[in-house]
This record gives C-alpha cells, sequence and structure tokens, in this order.
C-alpha cells in the first residue's frame, strides 16, 4: 500500500477529484497548505510600498491506494492538475505500512 | 440663553456620533496588525471609553474648560461636573445644556488617546499604555484644548481650529512619533512582512470613523444650523478626494488597494477636521487631493527610508494631516463661510496663516516634549515594553489572556 500526497492548485481541485473518482478512487482527504517551490511568491501591497508573500496557497490531497493503483492515480493527478506553468505543484509517494477502518476495524487491503 | 431644542438634538447625536468613533478607530487598527495581537490593539482603544470616559467627567472637563489661568489651564471650578448642570454654559455652546457640551467634549478627549495607541501596538505593555493615557490625557490632552477651544492663549492669538486639527490630529500623530522613538521598533521590523490579519475589519472601522466624522465635524459648529450643514458638506467632500487620490495613488504604483483608499478617506477627513467649518465645499477638494498626496508619501518617507517603526502610521495620517488642515485654513478660510472664522490667503491676506502656523508649531512642540518625557517616566517605572517572550507569543494571549478566533472545534 502506498499513500499518495498530492500538492496542487486550488483551482484544479474539482477536476483531479473528478478524475479520480472516475478510476473509482473516491476516498481522500483534502488540507488547505502554504508552500513555496519555483514559482517564488507574489508581491502584495500595504498602504504605500509592498511587500513580498513567498507562501502560496494549495491544496494536498492525500490518498492511499494499493501498490499497482499508484501509477494510474498518479496520472489522474497529473493530467489534471497539470497548467504547465510554474506552482502546479507536486507529488510524493510514501509506503504504507497499516490502514484500519475505524467503524468495522478491517485492517490493509480491506479497509482501503 | 435659553435652551433650543434642535441644537440640543444635535449636540447630543453628535456625541453618539463621535463615541462610535473610538469602537472604529479599535476595528480600523485591530485588522491591520498581526491576528495575534487583534484583540491587544482593539482593547487599547476601546479601554480609553472607559479610562478617559471617567477622568473626563472627574476632572478632565475641568482642567480644560474651567475658568481660565494665564492662557495655560482651566481652572477647578467644574470639578466633578460642579456647576455643569441642565442650563447652558454662558460661554461654550451657549443653546444647548452644559451637560451635553462637556459629554460631546468628552468623546474627543477619548478618541484623542485611541488615535496614538496605533503607533504603540504589538509591544507596549497594557499597564503602561494605561498609566500613560491617564497622564496624557491631563497633562497634554487637557492644556492643548484649554489653549485652542477652552479660552487659552492660542484662542485669543485667533489660531482657528473648527473641530479639531490641532487639539486631535496634531496632539496625537507628533505624540504618537514620540513615543515611536522612546518604545523601538516592533521585533522583525522591518523585514519580516507583517501583513494586516483582517482587512475587512479596516474597511468596517474606516466606514464608522468616516460616518462618526459628520458629528465630530458639523456637530462642531454646536448649533443645527446652516454652518452645520456646510461642516457636513466639507467633510465629505475631503473624505472622498482623498479616498479617490490614494487610490489612484496605489494604482499608478501597482493596483488599487482598498486598504490604500480607506486610509485616504481617514487622510482626508483629518485634514478638513480643522477647516470644516471655515472654508467652501469646494476648496475641500483641494484640502482632500494634498491631503492623500502628501500623507502618502511622508508614509513612505517614515517607514522606508527613515525606518521609524510607527506601525500604524499614527503621524503620517493624523501628525501630517493635522497640520496641513491647519494651514489650510490660513489659505481657504473665509468669513463668507463663517462670521466666527477669518479670511485667508486666497480671500484676503496671509495674516490667518501665520497665526496657523503659531498653533501647529506650539501644539506640535508641546507635544512632542510632554509625551517624551510622559513616557520616559513611565518606561523607567513601570517600562514600557512588553518581554521579547509575551511580544513572540503576542499581546492577546500575555497581556490579556484571550484570542481572538476560537480553538480547533468550531
Amino acid at each position: 500500500m502506498k499513500k499518495v500526497e498530492a500538492i496542487i492548485r486550488e483551482e484544479r481541485l474539482d477536476a483531479v477529484k473528478k478524475a479520480l473518482e472516475e478510476k473509482s478512487y473516491f476516498g481522500m482527504t483534502v488540507s488547505e497548505v502554504s508552500g513555496r517551490g519555483k514559482q517564488k511568491g507574489i508581491p502584495l501591497q500595504w498602504r504605500v510600498g509592498e511587500y513580498r508573500v513567498d507562501l502560496l496557497p494549495k491544496l494536498k490531497i492525500e490518498l492511499v491506494v494499493l501498490d499497482e493503483d499508484v501509477s494510474t492515480a498518479i496520472d489522474a493527478i497529473v493530467s489534471n492538475a497539470r497548467t504547465g506553468e510554474t506552482g502546479d505543484g507536486k507529488i510524493f509517494v510514501l509506503p504504507v505500512e497499516t490502514v484500519v477502518r475505524v467503524r468495522t476495524g478491517d485492517r490493509n487491503e480491506n479497509a482501503i | 440663553m435659553s435652551i433650543s431644542p434642535a441644537d440640543t438634538v444635535w449636540i447630543l447625536v453628535s456625541s453618539a456620533l463621535v463615541m462610535l468613533m473610538t469602537p472604529g478607530v479599535a476595528l480600523f487598527y485591530g485588522g491591520m496588525v498581526r491576528r495575534k495581537n487583534l484583540l491587544s490593539t482593539m482593547m487599547m482603544s476601546f479601554a480609553c471609553l472607559g479610562l478617559v470616559g471617567l477622568l473626563w467627567v472627574l476632572y478632565g472637563y475641568s482642567i480644560s474648560f474651567g475658568s481660565d489661568h494665564a492662557g495655560i489651564i482651566g481652572g477647578l471650578n467644574f470639578i466633578g461636573l460642579n456647576n455643569v448642570g441642565q442650563e447652558p454654559s454662558p460661554v461654550y455652546a451657549t443653546t444647548v445644556p452644559h451637560l451635553a457640551f462637556m459629554i460631546f467634549q468628552a468623546m474627543f478627549a477619548i478618541i484623542t488617546v485611541a488615535l496614538i495607541t496605533g503607533a504603540v501596538v504589538e509591544r507596549i505593555k497594557f499597564i503602561s499604555l494605561l498609566v500613560f493615557s491617564a497622564l496624557w490625557m491631563t497633562l497634554v490632552y487637557s492644556p492643548v484644548a484649554h489653549w485652542v477651544w477652552g479660552g487659552g492663549w492660542l484662542a485669543r492669538l485667533g489660531v482657528l481650529d473648527f473641530a479639531g486639527g490641532s487639539v486631535v490630529h496634531i496632539n496625537a500623530g507628533v505624540s504618537a512619533l514620540a513615543m515611536v522613538l522612546l518604545l523601538g521598533r516592533r521585533r522583525g521590523f522591518p523585514g519580516d512582512a507583517m501583513e494586516p490579519n483582517n482587512i475587512p475589519l479596516v474597511v468596517l472601522g474606516a466606514s464608522l470613523l468616516w460616518f462618526g466624522w459628520f458629528g465630530f465635524n458639523a456637530g462642531s459648529a454646536l448649533t443645527a444650523g446652516g454652518l452645520a450643514a456646510s461642516a457636513f458638506v466639507t467633510t465629505n467632500t475631503a473624505a472622498a478626494a482623498a479616498a479617490f487620490t490614494w487610490m489612484v495613488i496605489s494604482w499608478l504604483y501597482r493596483r488599487p488597494t482598498i486598504l490604500g483608499t480607506v486610509t485616504g478617506a481617514v487622510a482626508g477627513l483629518a485634514t478638513i477636521t480643522p477647516a470644516a467649518g471655515f472654508v467652501t465645499p469646494l476648496a475641500a477638494i483641494p484640502i482632500g487631493v494634498a491631503a492623500a498626496v502628501v500623507c502618502y508619501y511622508v508614509m513612505l518617507v517614515i517607514k522606508t527610508k527613515l525606518g521609524f517603526d510607527d506601525s500604524l502610521d499614527v503621524f503620517a495620517v493624523h501628525g501630517v494631516g493635522g497640520i496641513l488642515g491647519m494651514l489650510s485654513v490660513g489659505v481657504f478660510a473665509s468669513l463668507a463661510v463663517n462670521s466666527a472664522g477669518a479670511n485667508s490667503l486666497l480671500t484676503g491676506s496671509g495674516a490667518q496663516l501665520l497665526k496657523q502656523l503659531i498653533g501647529v508649531a506650539s501644539v506640535g512642540a508641546y507635544a512632542f516634549g510632554a509625551t517624551w518625557i510622559l513616557g520616559k517616566l513611565v518606561d523607567v517605572t513601570i517600562g514600557l515594553r512588553v518581554g521579547q517572550t509575551e511580544e513572540t507569543v503576542g499581546l492577546d494571549l500575555s497581556q490579556h489572556g484571550e484570542r481572538a478566533y476560537g480553538g480547533l472545534l468550531r
């Protein structure tokens, strides 16, 4: 089992969600995050002058899938989150030791 | 004189309007600081309603408006509102109950102290601010109010200040600068992006200020007649001109910001204050435009070139606005608007401008010197600044044991 963590643009969430759902990956956790990368920051204005904000708002999607499903999930995310501009985000894949469904106590493959 | 019900209604309504400006300042300032200092910043203004509201009826009104002593300070004949009753004063606002005039003036004292707090937010110890505020109202606000409005030496000299360009705005703005020098910069200034936590709060606060300012300026006519209407229109016109001008300046720089636009409105309102009842509505346009341009560039220089941490720009908005406004009386005033006023550079001679300069210089110098001494006194006794950890965690927690927004579970 693997955990796929994708940092994406806020405005791509609906498309990514829909694409994952079409591949029958329904469960996910989404959180609002701030981060920085090649996009650097954006200038904001004060009453006079300006200041730079280099942590920009993004969304983080987390989902856990079977090992053989990882590349399908990644493809669905990449093809729908990409705009081609800097700031499209990153995907991290991590090994998962155990999954437990709280309601039933089911474990691992049965709990995904 | 007998009581005019119309005048009385107007002064009482105006008093209520000016009262609302202090919570307006709380919101205006509160939105501009970092989240961890939102409540403490609002508290600094709101506490003035409690502290100054009490001191004013106990003795503040008396030493400001009591019988004159050498043109410097009022007497103790109104102490504890002694001799201040339902009958009009023979001297001030002679068509409304003396109590109405007294409470109208109370609201000015309260907001003037609240205005200063914008310079010291995010690092001053709350108890020290209270002690300083009590001292300042007693030894700076009250004498200056007496000089200009209580029959003191500046009044006798013929200095004109319709609603508080010197008493309120120069007084607060210059004192703010003195406190900035004593207190030093916030940790991380300049360099750290100190982002306003909630600009909608700033807009709400500025809106309440604009609304309340009609009581401040048009109420200062002290009657419900044509002069009040004239001051009402100059007030709105200057605010409009300054808001629009600041918006354009920020647009030329990059984009039209609402933080800049509302700041412009407040600068325009502060600037028209001393002139509101002496100039024509059309003269309010150049006054408003000048307010935005001059306050903008002074703010830029103070913040970026000089590196003073006048955190919420009290000097640049109120100090500079007050000075400009006082001088604008000497340029635009007309006896046709107000027979108790004067003619000026454009309507007669430069004599009034010279008087206005004396008013600006004397109030500015006194406010700076006296505030520096009072601030220093508080600093060496109880200390002005919070400790490093208290500043880092924020004044909401360290000074008040509260936080603006609730925890994880909403």
